[in-house]
């Protein structure tokens, strides 16, 4: 067992990317997960690498653009306005096929909204945001010790898929401090990148990125390709923590900040003979479908929890394909649903007394 | 028999898809002919922007990344700070620079970043037929200002050297033409001096290059060149906006 550090999560997603071998960091400060730019301007001054604070959101994701398009493993991070803004860049780079990470610390909206944590970025982040047929890969942690394994494969996907990925975290998982360890920093994986636009030394045929495919045909191909892709990433990378699923009363579908409410839901719930299992996506997409296929006739009923007004419910819907009922418990405006509002709703469904306000 | 003149290398062998009498391929061969003269093909990285030169990247041999509307500054910077020991260069029209682009070029002047760019002005947004530039002359007729522009409704042009010369990190500032063959000389210096700079290190350089769009004008070619020069460069006045002192250059004699 390696040291563990007493760590904000913003500062923990810094290193963890300075862990993960990135040296090129670009953003824009907004609450809240400015701390994420604070340690790296400190750091990469120290070790040589980049920081810059961009202009804007829109100037700091199109350096991220630059920067991968040159090869190198790069960063960029805000929170949910800014993310708004920089969903034309992410479109280009899934387009491109450029590796990339973003950092999203979600606070409430729409709009300006407000600076507390808030889980309302589902349909941006998964559901595409910007313009045209892409998917993100969007991880979601549910605490600090994740949030740096997340990072640290953020950055692994990345480059095997050539993909941007989307590390998505709620304004508590950027702020709150949590005991954790850096291990598993040998399994970086670092491919070639015989594609990047880095000077071809007249060695080689030059190298273009680029987004755009005038001829239909070409377009299509290029967007079948992608999809195919996609494919192999929903065979391959889709990850779940499930709990005490089997022979549960109800099962409750939630991530982040919500499931770590939820598994204490599970506690009270047990006092009262009620059995409540959890299915927690870790990838928001590819999402868990199977987790959700393998309970779906077996409990009462589903819950799912979210700090929102119900977004990710949408997939669990699809997930189930109607073979049960799912019900849903949110707050939003930047408030966490309390253990004991999502007992009350456990201990309805588990009666049969369910059903929606 | 010795070959006195050749297609550079940096410029790949194919037809453009320009209209007939635009000025574009004068400037690509102007850059590509930099490229090789500096001997920086192969260590060069080019970012194409938005608009008739969206694909530039099928023209020039350097490695070349397309960037969004108005993003190259941006990207380039990313590129540039990914890539210490490249050139890095922009190519980018007057809408995409100086309209969508304005904080992406303002801010990567004064930063100083060690890229240069090529401005191509020709009042005009080419690609999507005949716009209002922001560089627009008054009572230039577009297809968004068809009476022509009135400062009352639209505002003034924007002479995009003059503003920039303004900030400490843009170090080398000019604006040429491409309406005759001595205006051409001179712009191919400038723009290997812009080169230059970069690869001295010395921060931000920008050539600003007058030029035409006949299509768009509604003018032959021939015309079209006789009106950038009546017309254009008055309101943009050609010379050097900012200098600095390049490792190369000789010492001034003294008097």
């Amino acid at each position: 067992m390696g040291e563990k550090i007493l760590m904000k999560g913003n500062e923990v997603i810094a290193e963890a990317a300075l862990r993960a071998g990135c040296r090129h960091y670009f953003g824009y400060p907004i609450t809240p997960q400015t701390e994420v730019a604070h340690y790296m301007a400190r750091k990469m001054e120290e070790i040589g690498g980049t920081f810059v604070q961009a202009e804007s959101e829109v100037a700091a994701i199109n350096m991220v653009y630059g920067a991968a398009s040159a090869g190198v493993r790069a960063m960029t991070s805000s929170s949910s306005p800014g993310i708004s803004l920089k969903q034309e860049g992410i479109s280009y780079a899934a387009g491109a096929e450029l590796p990339i990470v973003v950092i999203d610390i979600v606070r409430a909206g729409p709009g300006l909204g407000g600076i507390l944590p808030a889980q309302c970025d589902y349909f941006q982040m998964v559901k595409g945001g910007g313009h045209g047929d892409y998917h993100n890969i969007v991880l979601a942690p549910q605490g600090v010790q994740e949030m740096y394994e997340l990072v640290v494969d953020a950055f692994n996907l990345a480059d095997k898929y050539r993909n941007p990925v989307v590390v998505m975290g709620d304004g508590y998982m950027g702020q709150m401090m949590e005991a954790v360890e850096f291990r598993d920093v040998e399994k970086i994986e670092r491919p070639e990148k015989p594609w990047a636009a880095c000077g071809s030394e007249m060695k080689r045929e030059h190298n273009t990125i680029t987004s755009i495919y005038i001829d239909p045909d070409v377009l299509e191909a290029h967007v079948n390709h992608m999809n195919e892709k996609y494919k192999v990433i929903e065979q391959n990378e889709s990850r779940v923590d499930v709990q005490n699923c089997d022979g549960a009363d109800v099962i409750v579908a939630a991530y982040g900040t919500c499931a770590r409410v939820t598994k204490n839901v599970i506690k009270d719930a047990a006092k009262l003979g009620i059995k409540v299992g959890l299915i927690r996506p870790i990838t928001l997409w590819p999402f868990p479908k199977q987790a959700f296929e393998k309970y779906a006739t077996t409990p009462r009923g589903f819950l799912t929890v979210e700090m929102s007004m119900g977004q990710m419910i949408e997939d669990v819907r699809l997930a189930l394909n109607g073979k049960n009922t799912v019900e849903f418990y949110g707050r939003t405006g930047g408030n966490v649903p309390a253990q004991k509002a999502i007992l009350e709703k456990v201990i309805k469904i588990a009666r049969g007394e369910g059903g929606n306000d | 028999m010795s070959i006195v003149f050749q297609r550079p290398h940096a410029l790949i062998d194919k037809p453009l898809h320009y209209c007939p009498g635009c000025t574009h391929g004068i400037i690509h061969r102007l850059v590509a002919e930099v490229l090789d003269e500096l001997g920086i093909e192969g260590t060069t990285v080019g970012v194409a922007s938005v608009g008739c030169t969206y694909n530039s990247y099928e023209y020039f041999n350097c490695d070349m990344v397309q960037a969004a509307h108005g993003r190259a500054p941006a990207v380039a910077t990313g590129i540039r700070r990914s890539l210490p020991d490249r050139t890095v260069f922009t190519y980018q029209g007057d809408g995409d620079l100086a309209a969508i682009g304005t904080a992406e070029i303002v801010h990567a002047a004064t930063r100083g970043e060690k890229i240069t760019t090529i401005f191509v002005n020709n009042a005009i947004y080419g690609m999507t037929s005949g716009q209002m530039a922001p560089t627009t002359l008054i009572g230039q007729v577009t297809t968004t200002t068809p009476f022509g522009r009135k400062p009352e409704l639209h505002g003034y042009p924007v002479r995009v050297c003059e503003m920039l010369s303004t900030l400490e990190g843009a170090v080398y500032v000019e604006r040429v033409a491409v309406n005759n063959v001595q205006n051409i000389r001179k712009a191919k210096a400038a723009i290997k001096r812009a080169f230059q700079v970069q690869q001295a290190g010395l921060g931000f350089s920008i050539v600003e290059v007058l030029s035409i769009c006949p299509t768009n004008w509604g003018l032959s070619p021939e015309k079209a060149l006789e009106w950038l020069g009546e017309n254009m460069i008055e309101h943009y006045p050609l010379g050097n906006y900012k200098n600095v002192v390049l490792p190369s250059d000789k010492p001034a004699s003294k008097e």
